[in-house]
């Protein structure tokens, strides 16, 4: 389903900078509030918005915030080139101008009455917990709910005391590893596939929702797909360059899908046979 | 008390193998402790042992000159730590350390390569379940070589 609330999706509205947070050292979570104070935003977990920064350029961002919380926006951006660097530069106060929100969101209605499965890698976290807040907002309408994230190093998770409040939670399994560690890092070690051994899956009654490099996703869906999860209860996020963000400049082209308006998140049957392409 | 047999028959990496073959694993068997910190195997050295993890947690290390060391994997309960008693030339090609401390049951490779060699049918059990482990991890190895979390891939 797509939310747009903005009725005139090419103009951005004024937003003003209230938080910045560092979560690594190349990465941050933005907090935006509208600059009327009317102009409320709704979306679903899993959309992303424009976010322009003056005389820099405009850029896709996911939402990582939670969606009952209307009066702001939030967004943990990575800093890997000039916009996405100034973005995180902003500061308090600063201005900037959001378009949207777009495209698709994570099922999170059909996962209702289901376990829910979270696997992240690296940044791909970010989209990905609104998802958890909502579960753990709603906690007796879903099943079990298994976080999986794997990330780089230690000092490259993201929401580390997040992660460790959620494991907390009732019927919450929230397993952590980084590809590499130092000799102070005390937790797992390998690869986020290497998770699933530990993970007490109910994969007949599961929806897993996947977010991270697109290679990543790929063993993932293969290990989901070996521990019994049907390829119709998997979903993944995808990325690529956008401008529009509604499906007109063609910039997102994936296959006969344009990311911005039919994903960012798809059904992984849809794009199974395109994960595997080269030239997309 | 749980008896060798039944810890061996439990873990996972044994799952439904003939109890006939535990009873001859049962001999090559003993149980260890190892505290928080300590190295259980080191590079270079014979490889005449493989564990099965029961509690805790390894580290799997690489080491390399004037660099600290570098954890390539971490190993937990149900797994096993090691394969390199099982073909020449019997040496560790890591270094493995409890991260935590860690119960494991220790099987002595050189007596395992004896019963393998006279009883072919459990060398083809054990072979089979460590081509599994092998080619769970070189998959894993793989994933991990891609660095599939780098800024600029």
């Amino acid at each position: 389903m797509t939310l747009t609330t903005t009725t005139e999706p090419m103009v951005s509205q004024p937003y003003v900078v209230c938080g910045v947070a560092k979560e690594t050292p190349d990465t941050f979570t933005l907090t935006l509030e509208p600059e009327k104070e009317n102009d409320r935003s709704l979306f679903q977990p899993g959309q992303f918005s424009m976010l322009w920064v003056f005389g820099v350029g405009e850029l896709p961002i996911s939402i990582s915030g939670q969606a009952l919380q209307r009066d702001q926006l939030v967004y943990t951006v990575r800093s890997v080139g000039q916009a996405t660097h100034a973005l995180v530069s902003q500061k308090v106060g600063d201005g900037i101008g959001v378009r949207g929100p777009f495209g698709t969101g994570w099922p999170i209605e059909a996962a209702r009455g289901h376990d829910v499965i979270v696997v992240a890698g690296g940044i791909g976290l970010a989209p990905l917990r609104p998802v958890i807040y909502h579960v753990l907002l709603n906690r007796k309408q879903y099943g079990r709910l298994t976080v999986l994230y794997g990330s780089r190093s230690p000092r490259d998770l993201l929401y580390r005391r997040e992660l460790s409040s959620w494991a907390r939670q009732p019927d919450t399994q929230v397993l952590v590893t980084v590809d590499y560690g130092g000799l102070s890092w005390r937790g797992h070690v390998g690869v986020v596939t290497t998770l699933f051994k530990y993970a007490r899956l109910q994969p007949a009654r599961s929806i897993a929702m996947v977010c991270g490099p697109e290679i990543m996703m790929r063993f993932v869906t293969r290990e989901l797909e070996t521990h019994g999860l049907k390829r119709e209860d998997i979903y993944l996020s995808m990325e690529r360059n956008m401008k529009c963000a509604i499906g007109f400049c063609g910039h997102c082209q994936y296959g006969p899908y344009f990311i911005c308006r039919d994903g960012p998140v798809f059904p992984y049957e849809n794009i199974r046979t395109l994960l595997e392409k080269y030239e997309l | 008390m749980e008896t060798l047999e039944r810890i061996i028959a439990e873990h996972p990496f044994f799952t439904g193998l003939d109890r006939d073959f535990i009873a001859l694993l049962v001999g090559c068997a003993s149980n260890v402790h190892f505290k928080a910190g300590t190295y259980i195997l080191k590079e270079g050295d014979p490889a005449n042992t493989f564990y099965l993890i029961r509690g805790g947690r390894v580290a799997v290390e690489v080491v390399a000159p004037q660099h600290k060391p570098i954890i390539v994997s971490t190993l937990s309960v149900g797994e096993i730590l090691g394969w390199s008693w099982l073909l020449p030339p019997f040496q560790w090609k890591f270094h493995a350390r409890a991260a935590e401390d860690t119960r494991a049951i220790a099987l002595d490779g050189k007596c395992l390569r004896i019963k393998c060699e006279e009883n072919h049918d459990l060398g083809y059990e054990i072979l089979k379940r460590f081509a599994q482990i092998m080619e769970q991890r070189l998959d894993a190895t793989r994933l991990q070589l891609l660095d599939v979390y780098a800024v600029g891939r």
